[in-house]
C-alpha cells in the first residue's frame, strides 16, 4: 500500500545513487562496526582525523552487532570490520574471512541495575555469581539478544554461571544497546552493558553500575582486514592508521572531557 | 408557514390537508412544492409558521406524525438488498410481526404488478420497476397521508404511463389522504379533488381541477395550465356578466367576466376551445367570430397545432388529425375562428 | 540470487513446519494490529460519520486534519507515544512501556485517522436523500443514519483493511514503544528488522512472505470494494 509504495521508491533511488559514487569523489572504505562504538561517540572523534590523515577516503560505517558485523564482512558487504566477540573474530579468521587481526582498544563490560538493586546483587564481585543470583530472585533481566558481541559475552557469562536463562523476567529485547539500556531503566531492569555507551547515557538513565571490575568484564575491540575486502589498499590504511600511535593517543583522551575518565584504553602493539 | 433554504424561499399563508381527498401541489420547477412537502410532512422544520395534524400542533419527527405521514420522494432512493428487504424497511421500523410483514409485502407487490421481482436485487431493477419499488415500500406502511413527490418524473414516456394509469387505479385506495407533488397539469387534473398552484414559493390558487382549470386565477396559472394570451386591450362595455374587450389590435370579443369600463386586461383562451370552420360557415353558440389566414401547421401527435393570423392577432388552435383533414387546410387558407365567451379569461394589467 | 531463492525455500520449509517461534510471533502481530484497527473503528467510525453528515464552523479544519492523520509518520507517533509512556511521561504510571498495550496505543493513533477518513469519504458517497427517504418512511433519525452506515459498509470494509494493512507492516512505532521483546512485544516487522541483523534470512524471509501475503489481501479486498462501487448507483440514475 502506501507504505509500501514509498519502500519501492526508495529502492530506485538507491539504484540510481549507486553508479555515481563509483566514478567521482572520495574513495570509499566500508566499515562495519557495533553499535557500541556507534553508540558511545568515539567516531565522531576519530573519523574526521582520519579525514584529515588522509583526505582521499570517505569511511561509510554501518553501525550493527558485533555477530553481524562479522557475517557481514563473509559476505563481502564491508572491508574493515571493528568487532569485540572474540570467539567469533577467531572463527572469522579461521574461516579465511580475514586477512588480519590487531587490536585496537579495550574497555569493560558492567552490570548495570536499578540504584535499589532489588536482587542484591552488589556484594558479588564475579559478574557469573551477580547473573545467577538475579536469575533467582526474579528481578528483571534484559538481554540484546542480538547476537552481539554484548550478547555473546552476556552468554558466555550465563555459561560460566550454570544457567539457562529462560522465563518470565528474561526478556530478549533483539535491539541496540542504548534501546536496551532506555529499557532497562524503564523497566527498572538490569542488563549487561558496555561501560561506553552505559557512560554516555548515564544522566538519562536510571541505572547503577552494580559490577565491574571481573576480568570476564574485560572488553576487546579488534580490529579485522577482510580477506576479499572490495577495497583492500583502502582497508589496510585505515587498519594501520587506528593502530598507530597518533590514533591512539585519540582513544586514550576520549570522553575525559565529558565523563572525567577515559572510556576506551588503547591496546594496539606497536608492532 | 416559511423557510428559507439557501435561496430557495416557501412562504405559505396556510393549507390544509383533508382527510379523504387528493390533494395536488402543481408548480414548475423550482416553485419549492418539495420544500413545502418536507414541512407537511414534519421532515423540516420552519424558520416560522406552525403545522398542525388533527388540532394539535406538532414538531420536526413528531412521532405520531412520523408514523402517519409517508413520503415517496421523487427519485427511489432505494437500499442494497432485494425488493422484499426495501419493501419491509419501514414494516420493520413499526416493529410489526413477521406474518404481517410477509403478507403486506406480497399485498403491494401484487398490487404494483412487481410481485416476481421480489427477490431481485434492487440494482437490476429498470427505472420504471424502481420508481414502483419505491412506492410499494410507501403503500406497504397503509400510511394515514401519503406524500407522492414527482412519481412518474424521470420515466420514459411509456413507462410513464403506465405508472399513471396504475396510479389513478391504487392512488384513491392507498392512503385516506395523499398529496401529490407535480409539475405535470395534466397528472395533477387527472388523479387530485383540489389542486394548489405554487409559484415562486407561494399558493397562488386552490381549487378544484375544474375551478383552477376554468377560471384560472392569475395570468401565471393560466398559462402555467396550457392557455395562450392574445394581446392586451381595454374593457369598452360592461354587461350582465360579460364584458366587451377591445384589443389593441382592433377587434372586439366578447368575454364571460366582470369588470370596470375602461380598465386595461388581458385576455387568455386555450387553443383547443378554438373552434375552426371554412369562410362563411353556419354560425355556432359562440359569440366571437374572427375572419383569419392560416400560416402554420405543427402536428402534434394525434392533433395539429394551428397558427392563425388576422389583422395584427395571432391566435393558437388545437384540432384532430381527423379534422383537420376534414376541413382540408393547407397554409395560406382563410378560415372562421370562434371562440365562446366562456372560454376566454381576462387577467387585469 | 542463490541466497535469495534458498532463503524463500527454507522459508516455506519452516512455515509450514509450524515454528512455533514463528507463529507465536505472527499470532502476536495478528493480535496487536487488529486491537488497534478495532479501537480505531471504534473512534474513526463515529468521528468520520459525525465529519461526513453534519455541518459546523471549523469542520473544514477538523477534516482536514484527519486527512494529515493518514500522513502521520509511524516513528513521530511512536516518539510521542513513548514520551507520554515512559516513566517521566503524564502516563507513565500505567506501567505500558515495552509492553503489547503500547503498541495497540500507538497502532491505533496510526489506524484511528485511516478509519475517519475513509468512513468520511464512504458516508459522503451515499446521497443524503436516502436518509431523508428514511425518515420518510418513518425512522427515526439514529435509524436513518445506521441504514446510511449501512449502505457505506462495503467502503468501511475497505477502511478496516486500509487500515489494518497499515499498522501491521508499520515497524518505526512498535519497535519504539514495544522494544521488539521476544515472547511479548516482537511482531512481524520488527521480527524481520531483528532477524536480517542476526544474517538469518530464512526466518525473516518467512516473516515477510507473511506480511506479504497479509499487505496482498487487504489490497485485493480494498480493490475489489472499489471496483464494485458504481455498479450500486445505477437504479438512483436509471
Amino acid at each position: 500500500m502506501f507504505r509500501a509504495g514509498s519502500y519501492v521508491t526508495a529502492l530506485v533511488v538507491a539504484f540510481t545513487l549507486a553508479p555515481l559514487s563509483c566514478d567521482a569523489g572520495p574513495r570509499e572504505i566500508v566499515l562495519a562496526s557495533t553499535t557500541s562504538t556507534e553508540d558511545s561517540g568515539l567516531f565522531e572523534e576519530l573519523l574526521p582525523a582520519f579525514q584529515r590523515a588522509h583526505p582521499e577516503y570517505r569511511v561509510r560505517v554501518i553501525a550493527v552487532g558485533s555477530g553481524e558485523a562479522l557475517r557481514l564482512a563473509a559476505r563481502g558487504d564491508a572491508d574493515v570490520v571493528l568487532a569485540h566477540s572474540p570467539r567469533a573474530e577467531e572463527e572469522f579468521m579461521a574461516a579465511g574471512h580475514g586477512e588480519s587481526r590487531r587490536q585496537v582498544m579495550f574497555n569493560d563490560f558492567v552490570v548495570v541495575g536499578p540504584e535499589d538493586d532489588p536482587a542484591g546483587i552488589c556484594g558479588f564481585l564475579a559478574a557469573a555469581s551477580a547473573l545467577a543470583c538475579i536469575a533467582s530472585s526474579g528481578a528483571l533481566f534484559i538481554s540484546r539478544g542480538d547476537e552481539s558481541g554484548t550478547h555473546a559475552r552476556e552468554r558466555d557469562l550465563w555459561a560460566e554461571a550454570g544457567l539457562q536463562p529462560r522465563g518470565d523476567w528474561y526478556l530478549e529485547a533483539g535491539q541496540g544497546m542504548g534501546a536496551v539500556l532506555m529499557m532497562a531503566s524503564e523497566k527498572g531492569a538490569y542488563t549487561l552493558s558496555d561501560r561506553g555507551t552505559y557512560l554516555s547515557m548515564q544522566d538519562r538513565l536510571q541505572l547503577d553500575v552494580l559490577v565491574e571490575g571481573d576480568p570476564a568484564l574485560r572488553n576487546q575491540y579488534s580490529v579485522i582486514v577482510v580477506h576479499d575486502a572490495s577495497n583492500l589498499a583502502e582497508a589496510r590504511i585505515f587498519a594501520e592508521w587506528i593502530t598507530a600511535p597518533p590514533a591512539q593517543a585519540l582513544i586514550s583522551e576520549f570522553g575525559v572531557g565529558r565523563f572525567g575518565r577515559p572510556l576506551f584504553s588503547p591496546s594496539a602493539d606497536s608492532h | 408557514m416559511r423557510v428559507y433554504d439557501g435561496r430557495q424561499v416557501v412562504d405559505v399563508e396556510s393549507i390544509e390537508v383533508r382527510a379523504g381527498e387528493v390533494l395536488a401541489l402543481l408548480g414548475p420547477n423550482g416553485a419549492g412544492k418539495s420544500t413545502l412537502m418536507r414541512l407537511l410532512a414534519a421532515l423540516e422544520t420552519p424558520d416560522s409558521g406552525r403545522l398542525l395534524y388533527k388540532g394539535r400542533e406538532v414538531k420536526r419527527d413528531d412521532p405520531e406524525l412520523r408514523r402517519a405521514a409517508v413520503a415517496v420522494l421523487q427519485r427511489p432512493y432505494l437500499w442494497r438488498g432485494t425488493v422484499a428487504q426495501n419493501v419491509d424497511y419501514g414494516l420493520k421500523v413499526r416493529r410489526l410481526p413477521a406474518s404481517e410483514r410477509r403478507d403486506r409485502i406480497r399485498s403491494v407487490l401484487e398490487t404494483l404488478d412487481i410481485l416476481h421481482l421480489q427477490d431481485a436485487p434492487v440494482n437490476t431493477l429498470s427505472g420504471g420497476e424502481a420508481q414502483r419499488v419505491a412506492l410499494a415500500r410507501a403503500l406497504a406502511l397503509m400510511p394515514e397521508i401519503l406524500f407522492l413527490d414527482e412519481p412518474t418524473a424521470d420515466l420514459d414516456v411509456t413507462v410513464r404511463r403506465r405508472l399513471l394509469a396504475d396510479l389513478e387505479r391504487i392512488v384513491r385506495h392507498a392512503a385516506p389522504a395523499i398529496v401529490l407533488i407535480t409539475h405535470d397539469p395534466g397528472e395533477a387534473f387527472a388523479l387530485a379533488d383540489r389542486v394548489a398552484v405554487i409559484e415562486g414559493g407561494r399558493i397562488v390558487q386552490t381549487g378544484t381541477p375544474a375551478d383552477v382549470f376554468e377560471a384560472p386565477a392569475t395570468e401565471f396559472v393560466a398559462s402555467f395550465t396550457g392557455a395562450e394570451f392574445m394581446l392586451d386591450g381595454e374593457v369598452a362595455e360592461v354587461g350582465e356578466g360579460t364584458l366587451v374587450v377591445r384589443l389593441d389590435s382592433g377587434q372586439s370579443l366578447e368575454v364571460a367576466g366582470h369588470g370596470a369600463s375602461g380598465r386595461r386586461v388581458r385576455v387568455a383562451y386555450r387553443p383547443e376551445d378554438v373552434v375552426i370552420g371554412p369562410p362563411g360557415s353556419a354560425a355556432t353558440s359562440a359569440r366571437n367570430r374572427i375572419a383569419a389566414r392560416l400560416t402554420r401547421l405543427h402536428p402534434q401527435g394525434g392533433l395539429v397545432r394551428l397558427r392563425l393570423e388576422s389583422d395584427g392577432l395571432s391566435l393558437e388552435a388545437l384540432i384532430t388529425r381527423h379534422a383537420l383533414e376534414d376541413l382540408d387546410l393547407k397554409v395560406g387558407a382563410r378560415v372562421v375562428a370562434q371562440i365562446k365567451a366562456t372560454a376566454l379569461h381576462v387577467f387585469p394589467i | 540470487m542463490d541466497v535469495f531463492v534458498d532463503a524463500i525455500k527454507q522459508a516455506f520449509h519452516l512455515l509450514v513446519s509450524g515454528d512455533p517461534y514463528i507463529w507465536r510471533i505472527i499470532s502476536r502481530s495478528l493480535q496487536v494490529s487488529g486491537l488497534a484497527v478495532l479501537l480505531g473503528l471504534l473512534a474513526g467510525i463515529p468521528l468520520g460519520t459525525w465529519l461526513g453528515l453534519t455541518r459546523f464552523p471549523g469542520r473544514g479544519v477538523a477534516v482536514a486534519l484527519v486527512n494529515t492523520g493518514l500522513a502521520l509518520p509511524p516513528v513521530v507517533v511512536g516518539l510521542f507515544v513513548y514520551i507520554i509512556l515512559s516513566r517521566q511521561g503524564p502516563l507513565g504510571s500505567l506501567g505500558w512501556l515495552y509492553t503489547p498495550g503500547a503498541m495497540i496505543a500507538a497502532q491505533f493513533v496510526l489506524a484511528a485517522p485511516y478509519v475517519a477518513a475513509i468512513t468520511l469519504a464512504a458516508v459522503q458517497s451515499v446521497p443524503p436523500e436516502l436518509r431523508l427517504q428514511a425518515r420518510a418512511l418513518g425512522a427515526s433519525r439514529w435509524q436513518a443514519m445506521l441504514l446510511h452506515l449501512r449502505e457505506a459498509r462495503l467502503s468501511l470494509m475497505a477502511a478496516v483493511a486500509a487500515g489494518f494493512g497499515a499498522v501491521i507492516s508499520e515497524v518505526g512505532a512498535v519497535i519504539m514503544v514495544g522494544g521488539n521483546i521476544q515472547g511479548e512485544t516482537r511482531v512481524i516487522t520488527t521480527a524481520i528488522v531483528l532477524e536480517t541483523r542476526r544474517g538469518r534470512f530464512a526466518t525473516a524471509m518467512a516473516f515477510g512472505l507473511i506480511l506479504l501475503v497479509i499487505a496482498f489481501t487487504a489490497n485485493a479486498f480494498i480493490t475489489r470494494v472499489q471496483q464494485a462501487q458504481p455498479r450500486r448507483r445505477r437504479p438512483l440514475t436509471s
